[in-house]
């Protein structure tokens, strides 16, 4: 649910919840971005790749 | 009820008594007729079937010659609180798709059937059983003519979603349209009535707003004699109970040893 | 056959012999599948679910795997975020397992529920106020990110990793994976929690109904507790079976030993506080609802032996059993701890669950019973197959035990 659906009310109700999973989604979808820009940025040898164990 | 434009919201409920019940299962047949409830070949899974009003026989439990028997029909609650205070119906506030909602100008809790992704979490929250999951597809038997009685102004409910009494809400739609067209604003007692009420032939049942002081209903659930079903769970059905009868009110509602008061001295 | 794409170093069994061996999860698949199209064709009568028991054999399944499957969020938080080390050895295993538990569980529900075209109707016209759509929210969720640490585990395979893109992504996304773990703790936190809550809140079913704190049932925190508290056990159970089928040492010692030792503390301080609320219960909420706690068990086959069962034999017992050092170091008795611990854990999903509707409200109504169908078993037993297969494709084709080598030098 988005703050246009037609259900949607403003209350704190609604914004902690829906707050709160926007944040989450926003976290994880930040850091997949970051993962791809990164992989992009390395590919094209913008950025050194470095080595792990 | 909330104040809604300076009138006292409505609050209609039913009140049902017993004594006069004869369990003669008229308004089950007349509501299933009424609301277009679905069919099976074989009935005789009572679990799986659906009687949006359910009649059940209670017993006194006692031996020859003692044995009391009664009728105690059972339509949905539409309860006003959670049980802890919460102002949504205990089916409201689990449901996960808010496809079943309490109506705050008329105290009648809807049930969306195109909304309900049947979860059927609704059906665990109510302590009455009053909702009834459809799990199979809807069938009116053909070679019967049953097609030909089905009502135009409900619904017929697809497999996979919870349905239940609605307090004939179709027949309110349809008294304040006819209100409408004449220039009225509110509607009479009689113009409002379920199918079960109509359908009675004692006239156990009657329908009314409760909270409208010229509504027999409202003086009836004033009477000593007036209960309601699992009332300490603090639900706040709209559905009330007549009975004179100290075991059949016994029987309503769950007592430790010593909590039950009776009324009478005897019975 | 398969070699050049098996780990690095290790000993693995034939192909022939390996598609042998999983033959019956292929044969537990197939008949899920042929349930699972009766249930979407034909619908849920199917199943022996009636209007009485609502949530039946599939619910308690789910509530089971999700518990079992906590280890990958707890194991996650301990080795990312509070950076114990030596788990790390064990943490790929522990997020296998969830995942697998996560998609099984998810797979169900939408078999479940009697829509699941609608089954968006959660997310879209989500009703905050109920506690399943906080734990659909959060399971969704989570299961994102459960995704997200397993994908680099997928590209560490000895093939993908030789490809630089992949390898690339793998390691980029294994560098912030604490912010991944981070996010996964956040959100199982409140689906484990709102999972309790949902009984918890079950205010006209006494049997079920707790008091609380603000919107929170007391259930709600103890089925949190439950689940880290049997979740590394689980995640530990599964590493000793596969140690005892590939008849190897996998994962070392000090790992297996901090998960048991925070599992046992875990159980304690939970069975604890279970036995309050079950106290407060039965002087609390049960002569509320003018019941005594004996009414609860009159009838059917759910006694108080369900109670003595899931408390004392299958809680005190292996909570005491995790606690005492010497006995969780030894290899059976810990594995007896566990089985115990994790039995107890499903034993209360199942009360919580079948208990709950079995038991009628209504003083004038009977008790009903309930079997589940052939249908219903084969849906529960194929996410069993389906765990049993993605595990053992990933213990083949994957460095899941990052110490394997080490531990099992190939003379």
């Amino acid at each position: 649910m988005t703050p246009f659906s037609f259900e949607w009310q403003w209350n704190i109700e609604y914004l902690i919840f829906f707050g709160l999973l926007y944040t989450a989604l926003s976290i994880v979808g930040g850091g997949l971005t970051f993962v791809a820009i990164k992989t992009c940025l390395q590919l094209m040898g913008f950025m050194r790749e470095r080595h792990f164990h | 009820m909330k104040k809604d434009h300076g009138h006292v919201g409505k609050k209609y409920g039913m009140v049902i008594d017993l004594d006069k019940c004869t369990g003669c299962g008229t308004c089950m047949t007349a509501c299933a007729a009424e609301n277009n409830v679905s069919v099976r070949k074989d009935e005789s899974d009572k679990e799986r079937s659906i009687t949006w009003i359910q009649l059940y026989q209670i017993s006194n439990g006692k031996k020859f010659p003692d044995t009391r028997y009664s009728y105690f029909p059972r339509p949905c609650m539409h309860c006003d609180e959670d049980g802890r205070g919460g102002h949504h119906p205990s089916c409201v506030s689990v449901c996960v798709a808010s496809a079943t909602k309490l109506d705050p100008h008329t105290g009648i809790v809807s049930q969306i059937y195109t909304r309900c992704i049947g979860c059927r979490y609704c059906q665990a929250a109510c302590p009455f059983d009053a909702r009834y999951f459809n799990w199979w597809d809807a069938y009116f038997p053909k070679e019967k003519g049953l097609e030909r009685y089905l009502s135009p102004d409900v619904s017929p409910r697809m497999r996979g979603v919870i349905e239940k009494c609605s307090f004939c809400h179709h027949r309110l739609m349809r008294a304040k349209n006819q209100a409408y067209a004449e220039g009225r604003r509110e509607i009479e007692e009689h113009e409002y009535i379920t199918a079960c009420t109509e359908a009675c032939p004692v006239q156990a049942i009657t329908f009314g707003d409760l909270n409208n002081p010229k509504h027999k209903v409202h003086e009836l659930i004033q009477l000593p004699t007036a209960f309601r079903l699992l009332e300490r769970l603090n639900t706040k059905p709209k559905v009330y109970y007549l009975s004179t009868k100290d075991w059949v009110r016994r029987l309503a509602d769950n007592y430790r040893p010593g909590e039950f008061k009776r009324l009478s001295k005897g019975s | 056959m398969d070699s050049p794409i098996l780990p690095e170093g290790v000993k693995r069994c034939s192909l022939t012999t390996f598609l042998i061996l999983l033959l019956p999860c292929f044969a537990l698949l197939a008949w899920g599948g042929l349930s699972a199209v009766l249930c979407l064709w034909k619908g849920l009568n199917q199943t022996n679910m009636s209007n009485v028991f609502a949530f039946a054999l599939w619910i308690v399944f789910d509530l089971a795997v999700i518990a079992l499957g906590a280890g990958a969020f707890f194991t996650g938080f301990l080795t990312y975020i509070i950076d114990r080390k030596e788990l790390k050895n064990i943490i790929n295993a522990a997020v296998i397992i969830g995942f697998i538990c996560y998609s099984g569980a998810m797979a169900m529900l939408g078999i479940d529920i009697g829509q699941p075209i609608r089954g968006w109707f959660i997310y879209w016209h989500a009703n905050i106020h109920s506690m399943l759509v906080e734990v659909s929210f959060c399971i969704g969720c989570y299961l994102i990110v459960l995704i997200i640490e397993f994908v680099p585990i997928i590209f560490e395979n000895r093939k993908l990793n030789e490809i630089k893109p992949i390898r690339l992504i793998g390691h980029n996304l294994h560098e912030i994976m604490a912010v991944f773990a981070a996010t996964g703790a956040f959100l199982s936190f409140f689906h484990q929690g709102s999972l309790g809550g949902m009984f918890g809140v079950l205010y006209g079913r006494p049997f079920a109904a707790r008091e609380g704190f603000y919107i929170w049932p007391w259930t709600f925190f103890l089925f949190i507790l439950s689940a880290i508290a049997c979740g590394p056990c689980f995640t530990i159970l599964c590493t000793k079976l596969t140690e005892f089928i590939s008849g190897k040492k996998l994962v070392p010692d000090n790992a297996i030993q901090t998960l048991a030792k925070i599992s046992g503390w875990l159980l304690s301080f939970y069975i604890v506080l279970k036995i309050i609320d079950t106290l407060g219960w039965i002087y609390g909420v049960v002569p509320r609802a003018g019941m005594t706690f004996m009414d609860f068990y009159r009838e059917g086959p759910y006694g108080v032996w369900l109670v003595v069962c899931e408390i004392l034999i299958c809680g005190v017992i292996p909570a005491v059993m995790l606690m005492i050092p010497r006995i969780r170091q030894n290899g059976t008795w810990l594995v007896v701890a566990g089985i115990l611990n994790c039995t107890g854990i499903v034993i209360n999903r199942f009360v919580f669950i079948v208990v709950t509707l079995a038991i009628p409200v209504m003083p004038f109504d009977r008790f009903w019973s309930y079997v589940p169908t052939w249908q219903e078993w084969g849906i529960g037993l194929a996410v069993l197959g389906y765990g049993v297969l993605v595990y053992a494709l990933s213990y083949r084709y994957l460095p899941v035990f990052p110490k394997e080598k080490e531990l099992n030098i190939i003379t």
